[in-house]
């Protein structure tokens, strides 16, 4: 049907959209998960009540959250060409990507970590435990179903970012959607790689919906 | 004997969106090492607040608490965690670590400790084995019943090999064929280990199956504070006497005055005393942990060096459950008893 320049180009296609996606949500990671531990912990009623601290944190992730990600993409051009070199392609577009995914993953750490029984917390402190022990030994390990599921969430969003990338020649499905699909009204290219992203998100939700079950020690 | 917790002039205010909250106003108590200590009140009297104090989950708005010889309040962060690994505590709630099983839930306050994994696991494994769950170490929390999970909440309190024993309500969510096992529980590691307990209740049978000494909250003061004993037969305070009589129908503490006339004995029973019971405590004591009124239809007693020797007869009230227990609680006090047909006199 297509000539294998045109299967070869898509099968490229899954790999970059996979390789920014996994990288930038690692990133953001990195980021989001101390920063959403930290809005629990310094809140108050958390381990370390600290208000200056968390409105800072606070604040900073509704900002940044209520920045769309295209204005971020070109906000942030300046700070991808000092980090990467370039503002244009895959691992230039992972820059933005963690940038905008850091603050939905600290929120999502947040309510995750919120959720973990007050009295558990209190016991391990009667035990004598540090607030480090606490949020490493309690607070992650008691809340990793929800943040299992929290993760799953955000690797489809960030998926359909990197599809947005595209635009700004980032790569990927999202790019060669929009370059064949609508600059070139080859629609058939473009079903295929919308379906191909549809596809991409499923098996990540079904990838995570499953770990986050076997994690599951309150079931059965 | 010296006093292993030792509480004076402790303040707690909550400030709240409301105004200031004073939750305990200037209480002053002494818990003696080996005691298995109550305090009862009702909810809201700040009996939780009172008991955090023991191991500065709330710090004290002002006050000393002194456990072991150390004022908490002089402590760095550090020795207060120190310490609080030589305070257990258990919970209503049981608070296990839902993703952890039984056997990690032991270890977890060794490991925090710095104790070495397999050392944390022998020591777990004996400590399953006293509360008598060593087949469930590899089970998680979900699969365990109520009383289940207290006793895997009890093991881990004793980990660290504490002295003190804090609980807080811990037999509150149980029925009560779970709630005497894990009493009992309580009273061996009491005997055995030596540890003195706390328990805080609403519960009066708790503490008077365990108790040796109890303390009732109200309002944020202690207003009472005595051995079960003195207590319970001299109430002083207006709270004491409400939580004693109305010990098993909060809602109904009138039923001494009234009802007793109106009852319908069915049937009669006579009880002998010997040696080892004094008459008063152990009828008084009956009616209010059975909750249901009895009539002394004649009573040949004499009190020899304050203990009672003679006979009594009881008009028991028309409910057969009621009867069953009455019956039961007085055999499980070491009187005899028999049923007596016919009319008295
Ligand atoms: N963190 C808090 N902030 C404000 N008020 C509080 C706080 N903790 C407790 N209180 C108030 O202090 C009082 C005593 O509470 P506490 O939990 O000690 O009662 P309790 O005797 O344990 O009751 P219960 O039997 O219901 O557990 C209550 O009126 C409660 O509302
Ligand atoms: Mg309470």
């Amino acid at each position: 049907m297509w000539s294998s320049t045109v299967i070869e180009m898509i099968q490229k296609g899954i790999l970059e959209s996979l390789y920014m996606t996994l990288l930038s949500t690692l990133f953001a990671y990195v980021i989001g998960l101390p920063w959403g531990v930290a809005l629990v912990v310094f809140n108050q009623g958390g381990l370390k009540p600290k208000n200056g601290i968390y409105r800072v944190l606070d604040v900073l992730a509704n900002i940044m959250r209520s920045i769309p990600f295209l204005i971020m993409l070109i906000l942030l051009i300046p700070v991808t060409v000092f980090i990467v070199g370039t503002s244009i392609g895959t691992t230039a577009t992972v820059v933005p990507l963690t940038v905008a995914a850091a603050p939905m993953i600290a929120r999502m750490v947040e309510s995750s970590v919120q959720e973990v029984d007050q009295g558990v917390i209190e016991a391990a402190q009667s035990m004598g435990a540090s607030n480090w022990q606490i949020i490493i030994h309690v607070l992650l390990v008691e809340a990793r179903v929800s943040l299992i599921s929290g993760a799953t969430i955000c690797v489809g969003t960030i998926l359909g970012y990197s599809a947005m990338a595209g635009i700004v020649g980032g790569g990927g499905l999202g790019d060669i959607a929009i370059r064949y699909g609508y600059y070139r009204y080859q629609k058939d290219i473009m079903i295929v790689t919308v379906v191909l992203l549809v596809l991409l998100v499923q098996v990540f939700q079904l990838v995570g919906n499953i770990t986050a079950m076997k994690m599951d020690k309150r079931r059965r | 004997m010296s006093s292993i917790v030792s509480v004076s002039d402790v303040t707690k205010v909550f400030k709240t969106k409301d105004g200031d909250f004073e939750a305990l106003k200037g209480i002053n108590l002494e818990v003696e090492e080996g005691d298995i200590y109550g305090i009862i009140g009702m909810s809201g009297a700040g009996k939780s607040t009172l008991v955090r104090c023991f191991n500065f989950l709330e710090r004290p708005t002002s006050g000393r608490v002194i456990v072991e010889g150390k004022d908490l309040a002089e402590l760095t962060e550090k020795e207060l965690r120190e310490q609080r690994s030589r305070i257990g505590m258990i919970f209503q709630n049981f608070n296990l670590l839902m993703q952890k099983n039984v056997l990690d839930n032991v270890c977890f306050p060794l490991t925090t400790r710095g104790v070495k994994k397999s050392e944390a696991k022998k020591r777990a494994k004996e400590l399953l084995d006293m509360v008598g769950l060593s087949d469930k170490e590899k089970s998680y929390p979900t699969m365990l019943s109520g009383g289940q999970k207290q006793r895997v909440a009890i093991a881990r309190a004793l980990a660290t090999n504490p002295r003190i024993l804090l609980c807080d309500e811990a037999t509150s969510a149980l029925d009560p064929q779970t709630t005497a096992s894990i009493l009992a529980l309580l009273k061996k590691i009491n005997q055995e280990l030596g540890i003195t307990i706390i328990v805080i209740t609403h519960q009066m049978n708790v503490v008077r199956e365990i108790c040796n000494r109890v303390g009732i909250i109200e309002e944020g003061e202690l207003v009472e504070n005595g051995t079960v004993e003195q207590v319970f037969t001299h109430p002083k305070s207006r709270a004491a006497r409400k939580l004693i009589i109305g010990g098993r129908n909060e809602l109904d503490s009138e039923w001494s005055t009234g009802v007793i006339s109106e009852l319908h004995e069915e049937k009669k029973i006579r009880i002998v005393f010997s040696e080892n019971s004094s008459y008063e405590p152990v009828i008084s004591n009956m009616i209010m942990t059975i909750g249901c009124p009895v009539n002394i239809l004649r009573a040949d007693t004499k009190s020899v060096n304050g203990k009672a020797k003679g006979e009594m007869i009881l008009g028991l009230p028309q409910e057969k459950d009621a009867q069953n227990s009455i019956i039961e609680y007085l055999k499980d006090h070491n009187l005899d008893v028999e049923e007596v047909t016919g009319d008295v006199e």
